[in-house]
């Protein structure tokens, strides 16, 4: 039985990563060619002005957390968009009918979007070396970090296609929530630079544990202590993981 | 052990709507069974039950034996299901909608890609394989949807009115097909409104109407039930007025040279021609105004005071 589960693992993940693929043009080439804008505009143009920021370039600054930026919104896009397309469309039925457990519906989605996320993410660093030196300090952090926050977002998107009755309701988080969270999640400032106020309430943004501990992966400095960022990123995934595979058990959004 | 065992099923939707009120019906093993009923009276919320895309208020659910509840793995397993909607990725190529259904059955690609071609030729889709799916016609649609649902060699299929919108001579092919799949052992769950299909094919029925099991036998019995039949008679004479016939009950005209006779069963065809010839009409041609099936279901149903057939 668990040979069964694992066809049908890999049957949707594969489906999943085929559906991004076959439409690169929509999916890869968009984040990498506005990160590539990111990287001349605040990068190089106005990078240039600004000086250092955390003791390094500010385009080597800027690096690490624009490719966590595209991981994290195409995780998100990836998996919100597919399922809400196959509720829409209907053929999130052929899952239905078919003896394929929850979690393993919910694991080949979150797959689809981690491979969205990780794809993209290396596209945009290749980008970078247009512009800044590659230098990884920890290559297993960053790759680490990669991994979690893609499946962290991954399961956000699952959660909100879920609760979506229309095209309208997976636009408004990404707009709304996504977006702000990640501008002000330490992208493109350190949370140094901030008053003392700020600098508390930014911890509350869970994207800052993410940007900084890849950014450590990367350059060897931090706003954020690096196990305390892992264990808010994991503690955030396992909350994410119970709400969504109850959601799917319960038939909420798919089963009247 | 039956093939489908529904026992006390109740469905009551959010918005309160009583869908199933308590439904219990059995289907054997190797049958070819009709659930019929008008539209909605509950057919498609219980075939989503069983389908496991419905979840049910209370009741019991068994697939050959195996509780959907509590056994769903393998219960699924042993069912197919042909929805009555397109519910398939219409940009995905054909052959790709099947390999992966196989999928998630747990069949392996490789095997999956041998049953995908069998299944595609025997149903004259093989050289659309290719297409996707949004580009093929009504029927070849159903008819992917017949071999999507028979991938993994389901001992139970449900099909939801799978001739729906497809013409006859296609009709009679998919008749065909379904029969001779039943004939290799596979028990079949029809829904439909071409009852003549229902007729032609299945050897038991049950008719539900709002909510409720309102009839369930052989269809032979049923048949045997029908008191009497209407027949359209096409004349030679011209008439002005509705012949008098006395041992007949409903005569109608329905224009100058043809009329429609209600005949019980305690009379013939050959009662209704004698009384006619002894009025000088002479009957060119008749035929049935509905087939049997049509005729007892329309009497049925309508004793619920409903609509009929929709």
């Amino acid at each position: 039985m668990l040979y069964q589960f694992w066809i049908a693992y890999l049957t949707i993940a594969r489906r999943e990563v085929l559906r991004f693929t076959r439409i690169w043009v929509q999916t890869i080439f968009p984040p990498v060619m506005m990160v590539a804008l990111y990287f001349i505009i605040f990068g190089n143009l106005i990078g240039q002005r600004i000086g250092e920021m955390d003791g390094m370039n500010y385009i080597d600054f800027l690096m690490p957390g624009l490719v966590m930026m595209s991981i994290i919104t195409n995780s998100y896009t990836n998996v919100v968009s597919s399922f809400y397309g196959a509720k829409y469309s209907g053929h999130i039925e052929e899952m239905q009918v078919a003896p394929v457990p929850n979690i393993v519906i919910l694991l080949g989605f979150v797959t689809g979007g981690m491979a969205r996320g990780i794809c993209v993410g290396v596209a945009v660093t290749l980008v970078s070396l247009l512009f800044t030196e590659f230098h990884m300090h920890n290559p297993l952090i960053v790759l680490l970090v990669a991994l979690l926050t893609s499946c962290l977002f991954s399961l956000a998107g699952l959660i909100n296609a879920i609760f979506a009755n229309s095209f309208d309701d997976i636009t408004i988080i990404p707009t709304f929530v996504l977006t702000p969270l990640t501008y002000l999640g330490g992208i493109f400032y350190s949370i140094k630079l901030l008053p003392e106020f700020w600098q508390t309430a930014s911890l509350g943004n869970p994207i800052l544990y993410m940007v900084n501990s890849f950014r450590y992966g990367f350059r060897g400095s931090s706003d954020i202590d690096l196990s305390t960022a892992l264990l808010v990123i994991v503690l955030f995934i396992i909350a994410l993981f119970t709400v969504s595979l109850t959601l799917l058990s319960r038939g909420t959004g798919i089963r009247q | 052990m039956f093939a489908l065992e529904i026992s006390d099923l109740y469905k009551t939707y959010s918005s309160g709507l009583e869908a199933l009120k308590g439904i219990s019906l059995t289907v054997e093993r190797g049958d070819f069974f009709a659930l019929l009923g008008p539209n909605g009276a509950g057919k498609s919320t219980c075939i989503g039950i069983i389908s496991g895309l419905v979840n049910k208020t209370s009741g019991n659910v068994n697939i050959f034996g195996h509780s959907i509840d509590n056994d769903f793995i393998v219960a699924k397993s042993l069912l197919g299901s042909v929805p009555q909607e397109f519910n398939f990725n219409t940009f995905e190529p054909v052959e790709e909608i099947i390999i992966n259904q196989a999928g998630f059955y747990g069949v392996p690609a490789r095997r999956a890609r041998v049953e995908t071609e069998h299944y595609l030729k025997q149903l004259n889709l093989w050289e659309h394989r290719r297409s996707q799916a949004r580009r093929l016609s009504g029927g070849m649609k159903r008819r992917l949807m017949i071999a999507r649902a028979l991938i993994h060699k389901p001992k139970l299929l449900i099909l939801d009115e799978p001739t729906a919108g497809v013409d006859i001579e296609l009709r009679r092919t998919m008749w065909d097909f379904l029969e001779q799949i039943n004939e290799q052992g596979t028990t079949i769950i029809l829904t439909t409104h071409y009852l003549e299909e229902a007729e032609r094919m299945c050897r038991n029925i049950a008719i539900i109407d709002e909510g409720n099991i309102i009839l369930n036998s052989s269809m032979n019995h049923l048949l045997k039930q029908l008191n009497s039949e209407t027949f359209v008679l096409y004349l030679r004479n011209e008439l002005d007025q509705v012949p008098c016939l006395p041992s007949f009950d409903n005569v109608v005209k329905l224009d100058q040279q043809s009329i429609e006779v209600e005949v019980p069963d305690r009379l013939s065809i050959n009662d209704l021609i004698h009384e006619l010839e002894s009025l000088g009409i002479i009957v060119e041609r008749m035929r049935n105004k509905v087939n049997r099936l049509e005729e007892m279901f329309v009497k049925m149903t309508s004793k619920t005071e409903k609509r009929g057939l929709g």
